[in-house]
């Protein structure tokens, strides 16, 4: 690993829910160009780790760097200026707001010379939203929804792309065509994606470099293609799922 | 409910049988509820002592107006409203609706002879008919005028609704001339015409648009941010007190002091907003209730400054900016400069047009705010705060500046309510105040500036006009004072648009971005994207 010049590196982050610990020392680290993927059981402190690079919850130990920029402690939003952008848990697309202004506060913080550009790579990667562009955000279906909330992300021209689990929720071929639309800009764009996904088969295919997480700590670390061929990481994510 | 229940058992009776049924239910139950609350008084005799005094005869008419309602509800109007629904098994329509049976030209035509024929006889009603019978004729001549405004209403309907903005703009610049051309017309001369336009422009036109133009400030707070903030009579009160204290110590002009004591509410904004910050709903709503009695309470106890709760007295009327008076006594007084008779009414007018200017003013800073990012980011906001954050939105200053932006128009408007009044104090300030402004907000639909402008015109309007339902006295004795129940119907009025409109009069929000479609995609784009 080349950890001294990583886009984000994550060093020994604790996190904190009231009293109970969330992570417990991880050590993350995504190079410029990369597609990494982050893997564990439901409640290993995936998301947590997500939300912890945008300061809620707020890292307890250690540190988070990007770019160069200690970002541990900075404020949400300075972060997110950063172009720093994420597609969370639970979408958090604005319900009462419609497509297209859900897609234009995306790019709020960049100035707008690229807006309709970017609007229109959005609906080509997404050209159901197209379709729905005056529709309210709440009235879309969960697929839908998980469309909108990457392609708002995709607004901020992100250095740094973080998914929480995109596949969550839609078709397989939707599915397909999402990993392919990241591999697509990670290629044609060298845009950065950390990524969270429950589909270990097609996150660690698509990825550059995996992580798997138990319980609040990294075990787990290499290739997307040697951790596939991992026969722990076979028995414990892979087995009985899609091959 | 307990009616539905009772139609499917027994199908076979007859609504009237039912109607007696449910009209004896509802009297028993009436009956129980106002047995204690209207049959017994308590009163104090000549020696002081506590008293019952039974008042049978009040509690009947109540009990039996319930069964009365219950019944024709029951029997006539459920049946009715039932049919309007079954499609006329021969033409397969559905029947006229209720509204274009309603109006009619025929009906329209004898409501206009009525209306029109009672108004040349206006003076004369009470030698003809004596007055408690002219007041009922009076009454009968608003409702013949309502119905015919109506009725033109209906007939124009999709064209209102097409171009209601600016309709209703061009009416309400219209309003005080045309009050003054058709009180003139009725009264047979100019000087009686501006007189009794004064109630007209005064009680109705600036009384709402205050209403309307604090409703539209609370609405960027509420509405669009949505920070409910029940305290927002303090930014109006701040307005009051900096302009009626400036303005009766400096001498400053108003045109000075309005942007002034905007500045002042809005600063007492963010000071509200600091603390706040990490709230939201119920807890926020405390605390800004809380904040709001803090400045009233100061209001009454720096006395001082503030001279307590006998408020402020003498404060200056607005120029006609800077060029003529409106103070008799001045040598550039209106009347003398422009060499018309003298009349209250032109400083009335004067102050309609102003209030209607800072109104439209709120109106417009709201529309282009929404289009601007911090107009989004509070939208965005109300939505979603941590969605908000991780998309680069500074939370603390979109919320400050919300919070700034409410209280500011909430200044403008107090600093106009201490030169329209000459007169303030605490008393005009209370919680009732932020309840009614806030209530205003949610009926017209949180978010619309067109809701909120018909809210406010319907239960500003509504209350006043209680004032003018003299032939009430007739009914009920002289004793009778119609606005005392004005919180009564405004009660009933939130009850029951929000029955039947949950989100208020205009519930859908505008949307502000569109798609800019370009004429042609760049060949090299769609390329580059994935198809
Ligand atoms: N707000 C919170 N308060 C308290 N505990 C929390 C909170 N959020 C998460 N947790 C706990 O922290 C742990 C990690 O949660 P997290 O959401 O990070 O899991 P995850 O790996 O994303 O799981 P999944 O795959 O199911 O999304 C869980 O045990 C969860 O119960
Ligand atoms: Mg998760």
């Amino acid at each position: 690993m080349t950890a001294a010049r990583a886009l984000l590196d994550i060093k020994g982050v604790e996190t904190y829910y009231g009293n109970i610990r969330a992570l417990s020392g991880v050590d993350v680290a995504v190079n410029e160009g990369e597609i990494v993927a982050l893997i564990g059981a439901n409640g290993a402190g995936k998301s947590t780790l997500m939300m912890t690079i945008f300061g809620t919850p707020r890292a307890r130990r250690g540190t988070i760097t990007f770019a160069g920029t200690d970002i541990t402690d900075l404020p949400t939003h300075e972060i997110a200026r950063l172009r720093i952008a994420q597609s969370p848990e639970g979408r958090r697309i604005f319900p009462r707001m419609t497509v297209m202004e859900n897609l234009q506060m995306g790019a709020s913080l960049d100035n707008l010379k690229y807006y309709d550009e970017d609007v229109e790579k959005v609906f080509t990667l997404f050209p159901r939203l197209k379709e729905r562009i005056a529709q309210r955000g709440g009235t879309l279906s969960g697929g839908e929804q998980q469309m909108l909330s990457i392609g708002r992300a995709l607004m901020a021209r992100p250095k740094l792309l973080l998914l929480d689990e995109p596949s969550l929720g839609l078709a397989p071929l939707i599915v397909k065509q999402i990993f392919d639309a990241i591999r697509e800009l990670n290629r044609t764009q060298g845009l950065t994606v950390f990524l969270v996904e429950q589909n270990a088969f097609g996150a660690l295919k698509l990825a550059t470099r995996g992580y798997v997480m138990v319980n609040g700590v990294v075990t787990m670390s290499g290739t997307g293609k040697d951790l596939l061929a991992n026969p722990e990481v076979r028995a414990a994510y892979l087995e009985g799922g899609r091959h | 409910m307990a009616n539905i229940a009772q139609a499917m058992r027994d199908e076979t009776a007859t609504p009237i049988q039912r109607g007696l049924k449910e009209a004896l239910y509802g009297g028993a139950i009436s009956f129980g509820l106002f047995f204690l609350f209207i049959g017994l008084r308590t009163d104090q005799n000549i020696s002081n002592e506590l008293i019952l005094v039974p008042r049978w005869g009040l509690l009947a008419i109540v009990v039996g107006l319930v069964m009365v309602v219950r019944f024709f509800y029951v029997a006539y109007a459920q049946p009715f409203m039932a049919r309007q629904k079954i499609v006329n098994v021969t033409s397969g329509l559905l029947p006229d609706s209720v509204a274009t049976r309603f109006f009619r030209l025929p009906y329209f035509i004898a409501a206009l002879v009525i209306a029109v024929a009672l108004l040349v006889f206006a003076g004369s009603l009470d030698g003809i008919f004596g007055p408690a019978l002219a007041g009922y004729m009076r009454f009968f001549r608003a409702l013949a005028i309502i119905y015919a405004l109506a009725s033109v209403l209906f007939y124009f309907r999709t064209f209102i609704s097409a171009h209601f903005s600016a309709l209703g703009i061009g009416v309400l610049v219209a309003y005080p001339i045309v009050v003054v051309l058709v009180l003139t017309l009725i009264n047979g001369s100019m000087a009686s015409g501006f007189q009794g336009s004064l109630k007209w422009v005064d009680n109705f036109g600036i009384q709402i648009l205050i209403y309307v133009m604090l409703a539209w400030g609370l609405n960027i707070v509420v509405g669009l941010a949505g920070l409910l903030d029940l305290g927002y009579v303090a930014f109006y009160a701040v307005g009051a007190y900096a302009y009626a204290l400036l303005a009766t110590h400096l001498g400053w002009s108003f045109w000075i002091l309005l942007p002034v004591a905007g500045i002042m509410a809005a600063f007492w904004g963010v000071m509200l907003g600091f603390p706040v910050l990490r709230l939201r709903g119920d807890y926020l709503a405390i605390v800004t209730l809380a904040f709001g009695e803090i400045i009233r309470l100061v209001l009454i106890n720096w006395r001082e400054v503030t001279n307590g709760a006998a408020g402020i007295s003498g404060i200056p009327k607005v120029s006609f900016f800077g060029l003529m008076s409106f103070n008799v006594s001045d040598p550039n007084y209106i009347a003398k400069v422009l060499d018309i008779a003298q009349s209250g009414a032109y400083y009335k007018i004067f102050l309609y047009y102003l209030i209607l200017g800072l109104a439209l003013l709120t109106a417009f800073v709201t529309i282009r705010l929404r289009r601007m990012p911090v107009g989004r980011a509070w939208e965005a906001l109300r939505e979603d705060e941590i969605a908000c954050r991780s998309l680069g939105i500074n939370t603390t200053t979109t919320k400050l500046t919300a919070f700034a932006t409410g209280a500011m128009f909430g200044g403008f408007a107090g600093s106009f309510f201490a030169a329209r009044q000459g007169f303030v104090s605490p008393e005009s300030f209370v919680f009732l105040e932020s309840a009614i402004i806030l209530a205003i907000v949610v009926l017209g639909g949180m978010g619309s500036l067109v809701g909120i402008a018909v809210a406010a015109a319907v239960m500003i309007g509504g209350t006043e006009i209680l004032r003018e339902m003299e032939f009430l006295k007739v009914v009920f004795g002289p004793d009778f004072t119609p606005e005392l129940y004005r919180m009564l119907l405004f009660g009933m009025a939130m009850v029951i648009v929000m029955l039947w409109k949950p989100r208020g009069f205009v519930g859908s929000r505008e949307p502000t971005a569109f798609l800019h479609e370009r004429k042609a995609i760049s060949s090299s784009f769609t390329k580059e994207g994935h198809g």
